[in-house]
């Protein structure tokens, strides 16, 4: 059995993959946007140690590519123009962390360019545009859980602490939103929407749609806690001794959704992660040229890009490690909710 | 005037549409073909001689809705009806793109041009076996040109504001009166299906002529002139037809066509899926590709072939609202449509658009950069004298000062257009969601403009709201559209030239003409109509050509080509760039071995 605190691993894990995704600017060796017209669809470059006549470089190098005469997408290398690989290179402008003007990527060519990952339709630098996608998504998922957490939590607190009729209301709506066909309702919101959302707005659109779909299922849970935390003993006992309906919430009956709200919190990240994705795979998300990891993969819904470029399908890998993480976290949240009430339940019999 | 067969929707799509109609026929009482006797004027076809026999099979994007040429409004329907089972008076052929005689063996135009007398072959007869002449032809014109009917052909017969006349000169001739010139001639006359009378009279006295000739129709209730006639619908499946044994043409070693014993259409509607069919040798022949699966097929290509038959008749552009303001525009766009109606900020779009990139990027270079409208896929009215400007920011931002825009520099460092009252320029490009070409073009065009310092929006819109915030309400910066000719000659394009026409996209149905230019434009276009011959005609559209690249009202893109492929064992095929691409000449087509035969 995993003991108390393995949670805090996943959470530095979590840390990690977040800073490279929010330092994308650095890590990237390009803008997401620009277009490299002579180089769609290339394969990502080798990087080498060793060239064609055997000869060991000190510094990693690749050969430059050229596209093959008369063809469309068939590169070739060019073995006669080795570009070394450079570190901490100035390139496109960009903003750390969306506030330090900055100039410096961690690796580049400034002689030619450099396509990790390979290119998209546009010769678009497939490995900046999966973590600045990056950004987009995962923040997303990080605001939009906020969002749902938050209304869940007062909605479901105020459905179990009042009872009653306002109990029956509150959960017959949540019901209702539970039962709507969303993605139907999204495709006809879009078609209501003003022709240019720039891509910011459509950004904060897709965090409150996601936002305010999800809050139903949360809220039944944080209400279920709410109604047995309220018959408690020393709830009622500080009921008893005049304690009003804000001093019981704050102080004993929220502390004891605490547990469910990080749990659900792990969960629901890579959720809305996962909706943001499928809206823009629709259509409905960000629009170009931003990218985002749905807008990434929807290019594989042509069967010509799906049988022959294999590194259009990297995006999916990209959020393996996030989604391993966020569920890693929960199971190791929940369990340590457990054994803390064990712990708490033991401890009690001791006194 | 014959402008309305341009007011079908399946023009709009890449995939478009002809019009055209056709008869189907059961199978004849004593199921053997009869001999050609000499009373029969056949036609003879040149080209390979054929094998008899062999099934073909082709995928179809949806089911037609419809085998009646009279109702016939979608392009699956009239893709079969066109493509297998109709037959014409004057055909045009979509290889040479001239028109040539079919059911009629000759034909002689009045001097003043208003009078067509058509001479019919003889001893024809329909697949049904019962015989074909003048009267079935009266009986269609009087069909088709009756109001009640509704037949998707009577825009096509109001020529001059009149409907056509027909008159019976003997059994075997026949004249046609036209109230106005016309200057597309006998064109008029393609695509327009003959119906057999004997079995179409009952219906059209009891009024129920529209409800005949359902897909659900039986075999022995058809009867038409086409190389093939019905004989099975499998709902949701299949239509299958088979050899019309009385088809009036015949190769030159005196063969009856066509070669075929069948020709099944299978519905598949996605064109992934079409691909798959293909490749796996479920269907022998395959059109309407994208570069991006030509080149997928192209890579394996195992026991098939594929083919590029250049550039067809598809152009794409770009166009700005040139509405004028009206009360209901938000004052945003009116204040942006100061900017499209200035001529110079067009053509410094025009400028800054790399065609070549979109030819490359969009169709992996199988396609062609466009100046106009006409494209290299149309043989004869394309007007070599218009310029081809490469692509040039530098006489962009010139065209751009000129016009009294400036440029600041943005907090980001980025310089960006302003306009004379120093607001930013920025607008948004239409799109429609379904068409991934043009939403590539638009991307293409976004990042162009991003380097002129205008940020643009690309807006990828469910096509019908895209076409309705075009033609009706009006609400829109920018669209990237195409459009497909259902013929070369530019009389099928009037609707789209002419300020009052519905297709007017950049400014539809307009009472009076809004500009000097599109009112010279209306002129041009009504000369060549009534003008007597090629000659004078050319010189008209290419007046009109120039006007268009001078003021840019669309700004033309680019065209891609025709894309096919069939299995080698598959003789004759020679895809058109006209519709219908690879059934053009199903009369024609045929296994080179028994293998077509063999499968299950």
């Amino acid at each position: 059995m995993m003991h108390r605190g393995g949670w805090k691993r996943w959470l530095i894990a979590l840390a990690v993959l977040h800073g490279i995704i929010g330092c994308a600017g650095f890590f990237a060796p390009y803008d997401p946007a620009e277009q490299d017209r002579e180089r769609p669809y290339l394969p990502p470059m080798k990087i080498r140690m060793v060239d064609t006549a055997g000869h060991f470089h000190f510094r990693p190098f690749f050969y430059g590519v050229h596209l093959g005469d008369g063809t469309f997408d068939q590169f070739e290398e060019s073995t006669d123009q080795v570009v070394p690989l450079q570190f901490l290179v100035s390139g496109a402008r960009y903003r750390l962390l969306g506030l330090m003007p900055c100039q410096k990527h961690l690796f580049g060519a400034p002689a030619s360019r450099i396509y990790l990952l390979g290119s998209d339709a546009y010769g678009r630098d497939q490995l900046s545009r999966i973590l600045y996608g990056g950004q987009i998504s995962l923040l997303s998922g990080l605001l939009g859980a906020g969002l749902t957490l938050f209304f869940g939590l007062l909605i479901g607190a105020a459905a179990g602490f009042f009872g009653g009729w306002k109990d029956g209301l509150l959960m017959r709506v949540a019901e209702l939103f539970m039962a709507l066909p969303w993605l139907y309702l999204l495709l006809a919101l879009r078609a209501f929407l003003p022709l240019s959302v720039s891509p910011l707005r459509a950004f904060f659109l897709i965090i409150v749609v996601i936002g305010a779909v999800g809050w139903a299922r949360p809220a039944r849970l944080v209400r279920g806690v709410v109604l047995s935390a309220k018959e408690r003993d020393y709830v009622r006992a500080a009921r008893g001794f005049g304690a009003k309906n804000g001093y019981l919430l704050r102080r004993h009956i929220l502390p004891e959704t605490s547990s469910v709200i990080l749990t659900q919190a792990a969960i629901l990240v890579p959720q809305f992660v996962l909706a943001e994705m499928t809206l823009s795979f629709l259509g409905l998300g960000v629009p170009e040229p931003v990218p985002t990891w749905g807008s990434l993969l929807a290019s594989l819904q042509q069967y010509s890009v799906l049988v022959s470029y294999w590194w259009m399908y990297l995006p999916a890998l990209a959020i393996v490690p996030f989604f391993l993480g966020y569920l890693g976290l929960a199971s190791a949240l929940q369990q340590d909710a457990s054994t803390g009430k064990i712990e708490k339940a033991a401890s009690g019999v001791r006194q | 005037m014959s402008m309305a067969r341009l007011s079908t929707f399946g023009r709009w799509l890449s995939c478009s549409l002809l019009l055209a109609g056709a008869g189907i026929a059961s199978p004849p009482a004593d199921g053997f073909p009869p001999q050609a006797s000499s009373s029969e004027e056949l036609l003879t076809l040149p080209g390979e001689i054929g094998k008899p026999g062999g099934r073909l099979i082709v995928s179809l994007r949806a089911e037609p809705k419809t085998l009646n040429p009279l109702t016939a409004a979608d392009a699956p329907s009239q893709e079969v009806i066109l493509g297998a089972m109709q037959a014409d008076l004057v055909h045009i052929n979509r290889a040479t793109q001239l028109t040539e005689p079919a059911l009629a063996k000759s034909w002689r135009v009045s001097p003043d041009g208003l009078q067509y007398t058509l001479t019919l072959r003889k001893g024809l007869r329909f697949s049904d076996g019962q015989p074909f002449d003048a009267n079935d032809l009266l009986f269609t014109f009087r069909v088709y040109l009756d109001e009640n009917v509704h037949a998707t052909q009577r825009d096509q017969l109001i020529v001059g504001g009149k409907p056509i006349t027909v008159r019976k000169l003997d059994e075997q001739t026949v004249v046609f009166q036209l109230a106005k010139t016309y200057g597309a001639g006998e064109r008029l006359f393609d695509g327009l299906a003959i119906l057999p009378r004997h079995l179409l009279e009952k219906p059209y006295s009891e009024g129920k002529l529209a409800q005949t000739w359902t897909l659900a129709t039986p075999a022995n209730q058809w009867a038409g002139l086409g190389p093939f006639r019905l004989k099975e619908y499998v709902p949701g499946q299949k239509l299958v037809l088979e050899r019309n044994p009385y088809y009036w043409k015949k190769d030159t070693k005196g063969n009856r066509l066509p070669y075929l014993d069948e020709v099944v259409f299978l519905f598949v509607s996605n064109a992934d899926a079409q691909v798959l069919r293909f490749q796996s040798g479920e269907t022998d022949l395959i059109s309407r590709l994208g570069a991006e699966n030509f080149s997928v097929l192209s890579r394996q290509q195992k026991g098939y072939s594929m083919s590029d038959a250049g550039p067809g008749l598809e152009y794409n552009f770009l166009f700005f609202n040139l509405n004028e303001p009206g009360e209901k525009t938000s004052p945003d766009l009116a204040r942006k449509m100061k900017w499209f109606h200035e001529t110079k900020f067009r053509q410094a779009i025009s400028q800054a658009i790399d065609r070549e990139a979109i030819v490359r990027l969009v169709y992996q270079g199988r396609g062609a950069a466009l100046w106009g409208p006409v494209t290299p896929g149309n043989h004869r009215w394309g007007d070599a004298s218009i310029p081809h400007p490469p692509r040039s920011l530098e006489k962009a931002r010139a065209l751009l000062k000129e016009a009294g825009f400036t440029w600041t520099t943005a907090p980001d460092g980025r310089p960006t257009l302003v306009d004379s009252d120093s607001k930013p320029v920025e607008f948004s490009i239409l799109t429609s969601s379904t068409n991934a070409d043009r939403t590539k073009m638009a991307t293409l065009i976004q990042d162009d403009l991003k380097q002129l310092g205008i940020p643009a929006q690309v807006v990828p819109t469910e096509f019908r709201s895209l076409l309705d915030r075009v033609t009706q309400t009006r609400e829109y910066e920018a669209c990237v559209l195409g459009l497909v000719s259902f013929d070369a000659d530019p009389t099928a394009e009037t609707n789209v030239w002419l300020s009052s026409g519905g297709r007017h996209l950049w400014n539809p149905s307009q009472a009076h003409p809004a500009t000097a230019w599109e009112a010279e434009i209306d002129k041009l276009m009504e000369q060549q109509l009534v003008a007597p011959s090629f000659e004078p005609r050319k010189k008209l559209f290419d007046r009109v050509q120039e006007i268009l690249a001078e003021n840019q009202p669309m700004i033309f893109l680019a065209s891609p080509d025709i894309l096919a492929g069939a299995k080698n064992s598959i003789g004759n095929f020679h895809p058109a760039v006209l519709e219908p691409y690879v059934l053009w000449n199903v009369e024609q087509l045929y296994f080179k071995d028994a293998s077509g035969n063999a499968r299950p």
